[in-house]
């Protein structure tokens, strides 16, 4: 194991992961019904390929990939197709999804495999067998994985890095997975490895998981290059620049992605979910969500069938606390804060926080005072005070000038905010009104 | 639960400690030692000319903040208030020291827009204004009194009446002295603060450790305290190596006027300095290479005030000057 390596800025919150770090992962009952957006990726979303009152059995594709930058759907569960229309999504608009009622007494085993073996297909094989089976991102953005196997030809990869830093607080559902199913993470390497022809990975921990980076170590294969990291425990330690930064000490360039510096960067429960789809032969519908924080009863690592509605994980969580507050898909800092507890799980949702009211006061706003802690915070040296006085007045070339393109929203400069200026959701709010009327 | 008892708010859900209030708050905690050490060496003169200077900071403020009497719960203007009577000296008739911190907030931060949007900071301003509008009673400083209950000058002359002072009460400050008697000052009654000056003027030792404090909580960059002093210890150095006779040492320059007070409570008010961290040493070597300018060769023994109004000026060109450079921009020249 390496020495602690770091980037530069981040904050320190509380990673409040104790909660469930050490709950095993279990499985919950089916649902009685499972919602399936057709939009759970990064890129087009899928075209629908099924019709109310179809029958479909577990691991059945319903949704075919739009595309190479898009990623089918595949039903998560046996049972009837009861509606297909708008349904509340996490991301806070109601897009198009398949309501599938579930069958009580269907086996919800496959009669045959979905996906085939690795061993002996070719890269282009394997990248085709990856979209196939549905496989994406699970850390969040869920950018669709075959993409990432399939580097541009100008592009020279040479390491891949297994992102296993979690550094979301109460999360754990990657730390879990380092622990309990490390052979599948390092079969999953493997694959990688072999469809990208390099030998070259490291995975990186943060030093707040000492057991998964215990495990992670002592089941590397000896025969591939592997290294294992362990990594400050700082946010945003996992985001891909960041990570990169630390392991490598090299900088994507600004407006670039990982390849451009020769690094594919994968989350750690995606590369054991793209093992997985091989080994059991079922595409990826189902995964593993932390569902925790102070507003939930029984907080946990489940696995659930993914389309499972926040109404089902929750009770199978104990229910919600009396002081339950705000529901959130995903972690603290990043995720999505949501309304409808029809709102289902997709492939990217690691995790379901619940935040009581003494967690979550709402705090008075003062004006800036130009403490400059927003600066000292931003991982990728923004001057955030600046950009949020130009996105207070809706300057929206200054902000490009000044820029915006490339904040994270990784929420560093709002959570340091002593005056609570909500800045990166003004630079949300930036960044989306730029793409819709594009500024010369 | 009940679907009102939910929110749905932007991320990020989680927030730091500190809020702009506990941060102004925590400042005034800290300035407890430096006004008692005001109180023990000038007595009641020194109450009185702290809480008029307080209350001439919060009026404006209540009365024009926006907000109302909440204009005050961000405790900006009190800090405002206690540093400018803190600039003070002790026998300075109370009306004039009301004036100046009404002055100071009125005219330093209110009519720029209030919180976060002066440029100078407002003690420093209205004590400038003082300075000008009454150049005799802000440089009239007592000598020890018989008694800790004696008045140090004559806090209660009519507005607008010229203070009486008697000749035999009125005192000079080490730098005073040093300016225009040639005569110094032993280097631990400067520390101490058993020495004649202004309110928070006297004792840099405890300053200093407040500021120590302050930086700890990280309510105060120190990186501009460290760098006025820094310039100000390495300038005063190299001329005193050139002509010991003319120019004092460093530990004389460092503990004498208001420059802990300066260096430790005005510079490093939030809104009036850099937000850059290269800029906070730039603002603070310049600060302290102003304030040996004006000490040495200036009109005035005392140049504290003016060095830090200066650079405060400054501020806007300082940041823009120092951005930090963008991740994935190598070879730009970078910020750490």
């Amino acid at each position: 194991m390496r020495r602690n390596s770091t980037f530069h800025s981040g904050v320190h919150p509380d990673d409040a992961k104790e909660l469930t770090a050490a709950s095993p992962i279990r499985r919950l009952p089916f649902p009685d019904e499972v919602v399936l957006p057709l939009q759970q990726h990064t890129g087009a979303p899928a075209t629908l390929i099924v019709r109310v009152g179809d029958r479909v059995e577990r691991g059945d594709m319903i949704a075919a990939a739009e595309g190479f930058i898009s990623s089918p759907v595949h039903a998560s569960a046996a049972g009837r197709v009861a509606a297909i229309g708008p349904w509340p999504h996490p991301s806070g608009q109601y897009q198009t999804a398949v309501r599938i009622a579930v069958d009580r007494y269907a086996a919800q085993t496959p009669r045959r495999r979905l996906v085939p073996n690795w061993e002996g297909l070719s890269p282009k094989e394997i990248v085709a067998a990856v979209q196939q089976a549905g496989v994406v991102g699970l850390g969040g953005a869920a950018f669709p994985a075959h993409v990432k196997l399939s580097p541009p030809s100008d592009q020279v990869i040479d390491t891949l890095l297994v992102n296993g830093c979690e550094c979301e607080p109460y999360l754990t559902s990657d730390h879990r997975v380092m622990v309990e199913y490390s052979e599948r993470v390092y079969l999953g390497i493997r694959i990688m490895l072999d469809c990208l022809g390099i030998r070259r990975a490291i995975v990186g921990i943060e030093q707040n998981k000492p057991d998964a980076i215990a495990t992670m170590t002592a089941a590397a294969p000896v025969d591939l290059d592997i290294e294992v990291c362990g990594l400050e425990a700082k946010y945003p330690q996992g985001a891909e620049k960041m990570l990169i930064k630390s392991l490598l000490d090299r900088e994507v360039p600004s407006g670039g992605l990982p390849g451009k510096v020769g690094v594919v960067v994968q989350n750690v429960g995606s590369v054991a979910t793209l093992a997985e789809v091989f080994e059991t032969g079922l595409p990826l519908i189902e995964r593993i969500v932390t569902v925790t924080g102070p507003g939930v009863r029984e907080p946990g690592n489940w696995i659930v069938p993914v389309g499972t509605k926040l109404r089902d994980l929750l009770a199978g969580s104990g229910g919600l606390a009396d002081d339950a507050s705000e529901i959130i898909f995903g972690g603290p800092m990043m995720g999505v804060a949501v309304a409808s507890l029809d709102t289902p799980v997709l492939k990217g949702t690691s995790g379901v926080l619940v935040l009581s009211k003494g967690e979550a006061p709402p705090r008075e706003d003062y004006p800036c005072i130009r403490c400059g802690r927003c600066l000292d915070a931003c991982p990728v040296f923004l001057n955030p005070q600046r950009l949020g006085n130009l996105a207070t007045s809706e300057r929206w070339p200054e902000m490009l000038e000044n820029h915006l393109m490339d904040c994270m929203l990784c929420g560093c400069c709002s959570y340091v905010c002593p005056s609570n200026i909500p800045l990166s959701h003004l630079f949300t709010t930036a960044k989306t009104a730029i793409r819709r009327r594009p500024v010369a | 639960m009940t679907a009102s008892t939910r929110i749905v708010s932007a991320s990020p859900h989680i927030k730091q400690g500190d809020s702009t209030p506990t941060i102004m708050w925590s400042v005034v905690a800290s300035l407890v030692p430096v006004v008692a050490s005001a109180i023990y060496f000038f007595g009641p003169s020194a109450i009185l000319v702290l809480a008029a200077s307080t209350a001439g900071a919060l009026a404006p403020e209540s009365l024009l903040g926006g907000r109302g009497a909440r204009s005050l719960r961000d405790g900006s203007a009190a800090i405002t208030g206690i540093l400018l009577g803190l600039t003070l000296p002790p026998g300075i008739p109370l009306w004039m020291a009301f004036l100046g911190g009404a002055f100071g907030i009125g005219f330093g931060k209110l009519v720029f827009g209030g919180l976060g949007q002066n440029v100078f900071n407002p003690a420093l301003l209205g004590r400038a204004f003082l300075q000008a509008a009454f150049p005799v009673a802000i440089t009239t400083w007592p000598i020890r009194a018989e008694s800790w209950w004696n008045l140090r000058g004559d806090n209660f002359a009519l507005p607008l009446m010229s203070p009486s002072v008697p000749e035999a009460m009125t005192g000079a400050t080490p730098l005073g002295l040093m300016k225009f008697e040639q005569m110094t000052t032993p280097s631990w009654d400067l520390m101490l603060g058993t020495t004649g000056g202004s309110l928070g003027e006297t004792s840099g030792l405890i300053i200093l450790i407040c500021g120590l404090y302050l930086a700890a909580r990280r309510h105060l960059d120190w990186r501009i305290p460290a760098s006025i002093l820094g310039s100000v210890a390495l300038f005063s150095t190299l001329l005193h190596g050139l002509d010991a006779a003319r120019y004092p040492g460093p530990v004389f320059m460092l503990f004498s006027g208001g420059l802990m007070l300066g260096a430790v409570y005005m510079a490093t008010d939030m809104v009036t300095s850099p937000v850059t961290h290269r800029g906070c040493w730039i603002f603070g070597a310049g600060i302290g290479f102003l304030v040996l300018v004006i000490r040495l060769w200036g009109g005035l023994s005392e140049g504290v005030m003016y060095a830090i109004l200066l650079m405060n000026a400054l501020v806007p060109f300082i940041n823009r000057a120092t951005q930090p450079r963008i991740f994935g921009t190598l070879g730009v020249g970078g910020e750490s």
